[in-house]
């Protein structure tokens, strides 16, 4: 026979209990943050790879879909890129046979390709967060494939964001567009320094903000916005995105302005991160 | 025993659903929330004990892979496991439409609790802003999603049920 021990609590002292653990927590992640990184480490450690496998299942499905959806639209599309490709095969040797002559101006000049050279890792987008209101995204690769917090992350030529967490196997990134991130900007034509601002109101337009712009800044629609060299974590020179809608604020000491990020937050599936740090200042 | 290891495994899977899955059957940005789902659920078919302790540690779990304060997610989900809970006396096992309800007032309380922690406390004061894009289109969707998943966890509960009774 089964043996049957009912205990009788009431639920109003385990409430109170719990109630207590929960602000314990909340104060003791606020002071020591750093403490608990292991045991979320070790709460990844299970998950992640489950995801990792519920997400391929998720993405073979929505493809077949899309597939299933796209394919009167794509047969259309198909006849016009033809035409464009061969417009744009034309074009490209054009250009190839520029950048052969830019090469060669540049080793004249004796020009750094500071961008370019970075040393990178690609990594796959594993999951997003669990709710509506924030975009930090996880990948699939941690501090075994030597990722360390702060490195920045980029998607096809923009800054795509900043890893927050750092684990064995997966680690947190930040987007640019999320409402708590902020980074410091530089106009590429003018040298003129500002701040992007995430912005949850802005979001669904596809726009973040910019403040903080001088109010003598020469800058029109359509400026390139790079991350700056006064950042401390971002290094110097990453693509950002492109200004619009430039206005002085009431204070008439600063300008604001809306830009819209060179990368497709929408349809992010794989990023890559650099793998080498802004130097820091140690005094 | 093995009501703990159902709830074990159905957290778990919620949570895995949730962060993974769901993504792709967003409508607008907005995704439904499994998880307040399951809380509220187990609230109203068990009591006020089982929905604090299983708001308390799918909240937990989500702290721990997803918050940035550890403890807020757990608090939020535990009060409203607990206030549901309330509702189990008038459960009934074959009625659809109450838990509904139920489930909707849990999400908008959700909802703005998190309004309050993580918006408010940072002086972003456009409640109407919020409340239109994200509060109730997430409530309507969570609503909408429940009408499946509750008939399936209802489900599961009575399974269970027959299962512990016949042991007996």
């Amino acid at each position: 026979m089964r043996r049957r021990t009912k205990i009788h609590i009431n639920p109003k002292y385990v409430l109170f209990a719990c109630l207590a653990i929960c602000i314990g927590l909340v104060i003791l992640s606020f002071r020591y943050e750093e403490r608990l990184a292991p045991v979320k480490s070790a709460v990844g450690y299970v998950i992640t790879p489950m995801q990792k496998g519920i997400n391929s299942i998720g993405s073979f499905i929505s493809d077949k879909l899309d597939n299933l959806k796209n394919i009167s639209e794509l047969l259309e599309e198909n006849e016009q890129l033809k035409e464009q490709v061969n417009l744009l095969s034309y074009e490209n040797k054009l250009l190839r046979q520029d950048k052969y002559e830019l090469n060669e101006l540049r080793e004249l000049y004796e020009l750094d390709q500071k961008y370019l050279d970075y040393p990178k890792v690609a990594a796959r987008i594993i999951s997003k967060d669990t709710n509506n209101w924030y975009t930090f995204f996880t990948i699939d690769k941690g501090t075994r494939d030597g990722l360390a917090v702060d490195m920045n992350v980029l998607a096809g030529n923009g800054l795509a964001g900043i890893i927050v967490e750092a684990h064995y196997n997966y680690s947190k990134v930040r987007a640019i567009i999320d409402d708590k991130s902020n980074v410091h900007g530089m106009f590429l034509k003018t040298s003129d320094t500002c701040i992007v601002r995430g912005d949850l109101e802005l979001m669904e337009q596809g726009r973040i903000r910019v403040e903080m712009i001088s109010k003598d800044a020469d800058i029109y629609d359509g400026y390139e916005v790079v991350t700056s060299h006064i950042s401390p974590k971002f290094l110097q020179g990453i693509l950002i995105g492109y200004v619009s809608d430039i206005r002085l604020d009431s204070s008439n000491m600063t300008k604001t302005a809306y830009l819209t990020p060179a990368v497709d937050f929408e349809h992010l599936e794989e990023v890559l991160i650099i793998t080498e740090l802004k130097e820091q200042l140690i005094d | 025993m093995k009501r703990f290891i159902v709830y074990t495994i159905e957290i778990i899977i919620c949570f895995v659903l949730q962060s993974s899955l769901f993504h792709y059957i967003s409508l607008a940005g907005v995704m439904p929330n499994l998880i307040l789902i399951l809380v509220v659920s187990i609230a109203y078919m068990r009591g006020r004990l089982p929905g604090l302790l299983v708001g308390f540690f799918s909240g937990l779990l989500v702290d721990l892979f997803y918050g940035s304060i550890v403890g807020l997610y757990a608090l939020m989900y535990m009060l409203i496991g607990y206030l549901a809970g309330y509702a189990n006396k008038i459960y009934s096992e074959d009625d659809y439409t109450l838990p509904l309800l139920f489930i909707g007032i849990g999400d908008l309380l959700y909802t703005f609790f998190y309004y309050v922690f993580e918006f408010l406390l940072r002086s972003r004061l456009n409640l109407p802003f919020y409340f239109i894009k994200f509060m109730l289109p997430e409530v309507i969707y969570t609503i909408a999603a429940s009408v499946i998943v509750y008939k399936l966890l209802n489900g599961i509960n009575n399974l269970l049920d027959r299962k512990l009774k016949q042991e007996e």
